[in-house]
C-alpha cells in the first residue's frame, strides 16, 4: 500500500513519452473505454458508482423475493410456504441482503457517484483501492448467497446472536458463510471509508471549504467515519464466531464460562452506529432534492451539518438500547433508555429543517420530491416508534414483536430507501444523460407507498397484540389473521411498485434513443455535480472550479436582487463545462483489483471446505497485491485523455443522448486515438531524457 | 487552469487539489493521501484493538476457578524481555527514516534491517511462549483463557509479520536503487505503522501480563 506513493506520471503535449512500455513484465495494461472489460477493470469512480448501484439493485430483487416468501408463510395461520428451517434461513437472508448487500451498496453507488463530483475532484483518492471496494463487496455478497447452494443459509437472524449461532444450535455451514461473507463485506467498506474520507479531506476544489461542502457530502462524510469505526468492532465479533465455530474456540461456549451478553455487545456496538450508516446517505439525498425542488436553499445549512456529526457521536452511546430485556442491570438500562431519547433530538431538528425547507418554497412535485416528502414522512413515524421503545418498560413488551418489526421498516424502508429511490430519479439524468419518465415513476411511487403503508402499518397492531417476530406460523385463534392479511397483500402491492420502477428504467433508456440529451441541469440545481455535461465526462469537469460560496453553481446562474429578488444571470448551459476537455489526467485501469478480490472468498470457501483451497486464495491475494504495488498508477502508453489542447468543439455534442449503461465521455473517437499514437510512438524514442523519468519511478 | 466566477475571489482562493502542478499533485491538507489514509487505517485499528483486549478482559473475567490461566503460565521476566526488543525496534526505525531522509544508504539499509531483526526476534520470542504454554496444557481449544490469549496476541503477531514484510520490501526497494529521500515519506509510513503496533504491544504487556488479575 505504500510503495505506490509516487505521483503520476505527468505527460505534457510534445513532451516525449520516455517510459519503459510495460508495468509488469508480461503483462500489458487493461485499454479501452467501451466492451466488458473496460468495466471490470475500470477504476473511474463513476463506473464504479454504477456498478454499485446496479449490483445493489439486483440484490434488492433476491432479498425481495425472500420478503415476498416470508409473507407467503404468514398469509394465513398455519402457514406452511416454507419449512421451519427453511424459513428461518429466509429470514435471516433476507435482513442481511438488505442490510448489507443493498442499503450499504446503494449508499456506496451514491457516494462513490457523487461526492468527488460535489467537491469538484477528478476522481477519489485512491482509484485501484476504489475498484477493490466494489468487487471485494461483491464477492462477499455472492459467497453469501451461495450458501443456499451449498447446505443451506445463515439461519441465526441478521444479527446473529451467538451462542444461537454456534455449531451447536446451528450445525449447518450457514453461520459460516455469514461471518465470513459479512468479513470480506466488511473489508470493502472499511477501504471505501479510507478512501472517500481521503478523498473530502484532501481533494477538494479551491475555496470548497468544509462549511461550503453540500450536506450529502458531509452526511457521507459523517457515514465513512463511522464505517471506520463501527467495522472493526463486528470484525473482531465475526472472527470470534468463526474461531469457535472452525477452530473449537470458547468465547461462546457457555459450558467453558461464556456469557453470551458478549456478543450482544459487540455486536450493537456495530450495530447502532449501523442503523446511521443505513440512514445517513438518505438524509444527505433528501437534503439535496427538497431545496431544489422547493427552489430555496436548505434551511438552517449548519443545524443540518451539526446535527449530522452529532448523530455520528450520539450513535456510539446508545447501542444497549437493543439489549434492555438481556438482564444486563437496571442502571444500565436506565442511562441507554436516556440516551436513546436524546438521540432523538438532532434527528428531529432535520425533520424541522426539511418542513422549513419547503415552508413558502415554489414547491415542484416531481417523482424525486415525492419520494423524499414520502421519506420524510415515513422516517417520521419510524423515528416516533423509535422513541416509544427508547422507554424501557414499554420496550419490554414491545421487543421481538412485530412492533419492533414496523419500527425499522419504517426507518430503513421508508427512510433509508425511499430517500435513495429519490436519489436516483434526482440523478438518473445526470448518470445516464436521461430522465427517468416522471408520469411512471409518479404511479410507482404511489404504489409502493400505499403498498409500504398497508404492510407495515398494520405491524404495529400486531406486535402490540403480542405477535413475536420470527415465529413461523401462528394459530387460527390468535386474533392475528386479518392483519397478516393486510400486510400480505401489501408486500405484493409493494412488489408491483418496485416491477414498475424496473419497467420505467426500460422504457426511458428507450426512449432516450434519438430524444434530445437532457443537458447539464436539467433541474435547475444547485450542487457543483450539475457543472459538467450529462453523462459525466470521463473526466469529470474541464477546468478546476474556484468555490466562493455554498451553492456555487446555482448563484452563477441566478442572482439576489437587493429587494430579494431572483433574477437569471445565466443559462445552465453557459455556466456548466460542456465536458470537451482533453487534458485532462486520468488513473489507468488495472487488473489487480479484481485478482485480489477474487483471493478473498477462495480464502473464505477454504476455511469451511479444506485449508489448501485457502492457501491457494492467499497466493492469489498476495500474487495480486504484488502486481499492485509495482504497477505504478498511471499507465503512460494508455492515456487517451492527455495532451491535447487543440480540442475540437464541435464533439461533445456527443454526450447527451448516448445514454445507457455504457456512457463514455464525449470526446472519445479521433481524440483517443491520436492521443495514444503520439504517445506510444513517442515512447520509442526514448532518449536522454528516459533516465530522467525512469529515476522516478 | 481554473474557472473562476468573479475575478476577485481568484485572487484570494488558495491553490488546491488544481492538476496544474501534477508531479506533486498539492492536496487540500496539504497532507499526502497516503498519509492521511494511513492515519485513517489506524485510528479504525485502535478499534479492532480495543475491541480485542476488551474481549480477553471479558473472558478472563468469566474462567471458572481451577481451570489453567494466567498465573499458571506468564513468564513475565521473559516477555519483559522480548517487550524491551520490540520497544527498541521503533528505536531503530526512526534511525532508519532519518539516515534516508539524509540520504545515507548505507544506514538507512543497515538501521532497516536491525529493526527486522528485532521485530523477528520477537516473534521467534512469542512462538517460543506460545509453545512453552501450550507445553503447560493452555491449548487454543483449552478454556475462555487460552481462546482469548491466543487470539489477542495472535492478532498482534500477524501485524508484526506484515509490518516486517513491509520492512523488507523496503529493503529490497532500496537495493533496487528505488528509494531516495523524495519518497522517503513511503518508509516514514511504515514506520508510523510500526510504531502503531509497538504502542498496542505496551497496551497487551501491560494491561495482559502486567496486572493478569
Ligand atoms: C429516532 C431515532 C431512533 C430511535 C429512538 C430508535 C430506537 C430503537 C430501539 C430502542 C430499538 C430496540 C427495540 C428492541 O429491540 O426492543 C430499535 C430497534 C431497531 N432500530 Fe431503531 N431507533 C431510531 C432510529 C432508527 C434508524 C434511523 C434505523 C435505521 C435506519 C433504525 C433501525 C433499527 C433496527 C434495524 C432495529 C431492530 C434491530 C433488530 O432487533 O433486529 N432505528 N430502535
Ligand atoms: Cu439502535
Amino acid at each position: 500500500m505504500t510503495t505506490t506513493s509516487e505521483p503520476p506520471l505527468q505527460l505534457t503535449a510534445g513532451e516525449q513519452l520516455v517510459r519503459p512500455s510495460t508495468s509488469l513484465g508480461v503483462f500489458s495494461r487493461p485499454r479501452g473505454d467501451t466492451g466488458w472489460k473496460s468495466w471490470l477493470f475500470t477504476v473511474d469512480h463513476k463506473r464504479i458508482g454504477i456498478m454499485y448501484g446496479a449490483a445493489a439493485l439486483l440484490f434488492l430483487v433476491i432479498g425481495g423475493i425472500e420478503a415476498l416468501l416470508i409473507r407467503l408463510q404468514l398469509a394465513v395461520p398455519g402457514g406452511n410456504v416454507l419449512s421451519e428451517d427453511a424459513y428461518n434461513q429466509v429470514f435471516t437472508m433476507h435482513g442481511v441482503t438488505m442490510v448489507f448487500l443493498v442499503i450499504m451498496p446503494m449508499a456506496a453507488a451514491f457516494a462513490n457517484y457523487l461526492l468527488p463530483l460535489q467537491i469538484g475532484a477528478r476522481d477519489v483518492a485512491f482509484p485501484r483501492l476504489n475498484a477493490f471496494s466494489l468487487w471485494a463487496f461483491l464477492a462477499g455478497g455472492i459467497f453469501l448467497n451461495t450458501s443456499w447452494f451449498l447446505g443451506g443459509a445463515p439461519d441465526g437472524g441478521w444479527f446473529g446472536y451467538a451462542p444461537n449461532s454456534g455449531l451447536v444450535y446451528s450445525p449447518s455451514n450457514g453461520m459460516d458463510f455469514y461471518a465470513l461473507g459479512l468479513q470480506i463485506a466488511g473489508i470493502a467498506s472499511l477501504v471505501s471509508a479510507i478512501n472517500l474520507i481521503t478523498t473530502v479531506l484532501n481533494m477538494r476544489t479551491p475555496g470548497m471549504t468544509l462549511f461550503r461542502m453540500p450536506v450529502l457530502t458531509w452526511m457521507l462524510l459523517v457515514v465513512q467515519f463511522l464505517l471506520l469505526f463501527a467495522i472493526p468492532v463486528i470484525t473482531v465479533a465475526l472472527f470470534l464466531l468463526s474461531f469457535d465455530r472452525l477452530f473449537d474456540a470458547n468465547f461462546f461456549n457457555v459450558a467453558a464460562g461464556a456469557d453470551p451478553l458478549l456478543w450482544q455487545h459487540l455486536f450493537w456496538i456495530f450495530g447502532h452506529p449501523e442503523v446511521y450508516i443505513l440512514i445517513l446517505p438518505a438524509f444527505g439525498i433528501m437534503s439535496e432534492v427538497i431545496p431544489v425542488f422547493s427552489r430555496k436553499p436548505i434551511f438552517g445549512y449548519p443545524f443540518m451539518v451539526f446535527s449530522g456529526i452529532a448523530i455520528g457521536f450520539m450513535g456510539w452511546g446508545v447501542w444497549a438500547h437493543h439489549m434492555f430485556t438481556s438482564g444486563m442491570g437496571p442502571v444500565s438500562v436506565a442511562a441507554f433508555s436516556l440516551s436513546t431519547m436524546f438521540i432523538a433530538v438532532p434527528t428531529g431538528v432535520k425533520i424541522l429543517n426539511w418542513l422549513a425547507t419547503m415552508w413558502g418554497g415554489r414547491i415542484r412535485l416531481t417523482t424525486a420530491m415525492l419520494y423524499s416528502v414520502g421519506a420524510v414522512a415515513m422516517f417520521t413515524i419510524g423515528g416516533l416508534s423509535g422513541v416509544t421503545h427508547a422507554i424501557a418498560p414499554a420496550d419490554t413488551q414491545q421487543t421481538d414483536t412485530y412492533y419492533i418489526v414496523a419500527h425499522f421498516h419504517y426507518v430503513i424502508f421508508g427512510g433509508s430507501l425511499m430517500g435513495m429511490l429519490s436519489g436516483i430519479y434526482f440523478w438518473w439524468p445526470k448518470m445516464f444523460g436521461h430522465k427517468l419518465d416522471e408520469k411512471l415513476g409518479k404511479i410507482g411511487f404511489w404504489v409502493l407507498l400505499i403498498g409500504f403503508n398497508l404492510t407495515f402499518g398494520p405491524m404495529h397492531i400486531l406486535g402490540l397484540q403480542g405477535m413475536s417476530r420470527r415465529i413461523h406460523s401462528y394459530a387460527a385463534d390468535s386474533g392475528f389473521n386479518l392483519w397478516n392479511m393486510f400486510a400480505t397483500v401489501g408486500s405484493f402491492v409493494i412488489a408491483v411498485g418496485v416491477l414498475l420502477f424496473f419497467w420505467n428504467i426500460g422504457v426511458s433508456r428507450r426512449r432516450a434513443r434519438g430524444a434530445p440529451p437532457v443537458g447539464p441541469d436539467p433541474w435547475d440545481a444547485r450542487g457543483l455535480e450539475w457543472m459538467t455535461a450529462s453523462p459525466t465526462p470521463t473526466h469529470n469537469f474541464d477546468r478546476d472550479i474556484t468555490v466562493t460560496r455554498q451553492d456555487e453553481f446555482w448563484h452563477r446562474k441566478w442572482r439576489i436582487g437587493e429587494d430579494g429578488k431572483v433574477t437569471r444571470i445565466a443559462r445552465s448551459e453557459d455556466v456548466a463545462h460542456d465536458g470537451s476537455a482533453t487534458d485532462v489526467h486520468l488513473p489507468s485501469p488495472s487488473y489487480w483489483p479484481v485478482v485480489v478480490a477474487l483471493g478473498l472468498p477462495l480464502v473464505a470457501y477454504g476455511l469451511i471446505y479444506n485449508l489448501w483451497l485457502t492457501g491457494l486464495g492467499a497466493l492469489v491475494i498476495l500474487g495480486g497485491l504484488y502486481g499492485w504495488v509495482f504497477e505504478p498508477p498511471d499507465d503512460p502508453e494508455a492515456h487517451a485523455h492527455d495532451d491535447h489542447h487543440d480540442a475540437d468543439p464541435s464533439d461533445d455534442s456527443g454526450n447527451g443522448a448516448s445514454g445507457g449503461g455504457t456512457s463514455t465521455n464525449g470526446e472519445g473517437g479521433p481524440d483517443s486515438g491520436d492521443g495514444t499514437r503520439q504517445l506510444t510512438g513517442a515512447g520509442v524514442a526514448g532518449g536522454p531524457s528516459a533516465q530522467a523519468t525512469e529515476e522516478q519511478s | 487552469m481554473t474557472d473562476v466566477a468573479d475575478p476577485e475571489a481568484a485572487m484570494t482562493a488558495a491553490p488546491a487539489t488544481g492538476h496544474e502542478t501534477p508531479a506533486h499533485p498539492p492536496t487540500t491538507t496539504g497532507m499526502s493521501h497516503n498519509k492521511v489514509a494511513m492515519w485513517l487505517f489506524l485510528g479504525s485499528e485502535c478499534l479492532l484493538f480495543g475491541a480485542l483486549i476488551s474481549v480477553y478482559m471479558f473472558a478472563k473475567s468469566r474462567l471458572p476457578a481451577g481451570e489453567i490461566g494466567p498465573n499458571d503460565v506468564f513468564d513475565i521476566p521473559f516477555t519483559s524481555v522480548s517487550s524491551f526488543v520490540l520497544l527498541m525496534s521503533s528505536l531503530t526505525m526512526v534511525l532508519a527514516l532519518s539516515a534516508l531522509t539524509r540520504g545515507e544508504e548505507r544506514g538507512f539499509r543497515i538501521w532497516i534491517v536491525a529493526t527486522a531483526l528485532l521485530g523477528g526476534t520477537f516473534i521467534a520470542g512469542q512462538v517460543y511462549e506460545f509453545t512453552v504454554f501450550y507445553n503447560l496444557g493452555l491449548g487454543y481449544t483449552t478454556n475462555i483463557f487460552g481462546s482469548a490469549f491466543y487470539t489477542l496476541t495472535g492478532f498482534h503477531g500477524a501485524h508484526v509479520t506484515i509490518g516486517i514484510v513491509m520492512l523488507m520490501s523496503a529493503l529490497v526497494a532500496s537495493l533496487r536503487g528505488r528509494l531516495s529521500p523524495r519518497n522517503a515519506e513511503t518508509v516514514e509510513l511504515i514506520g508510523l505503522y510500526w510504531h502503531f503496533v509497538d504502542i498496542v504491544w505496551i497496551l497487551i504487556f501491560t494491561i495482559i501480563y502486567l496486572f493478569p488479575q
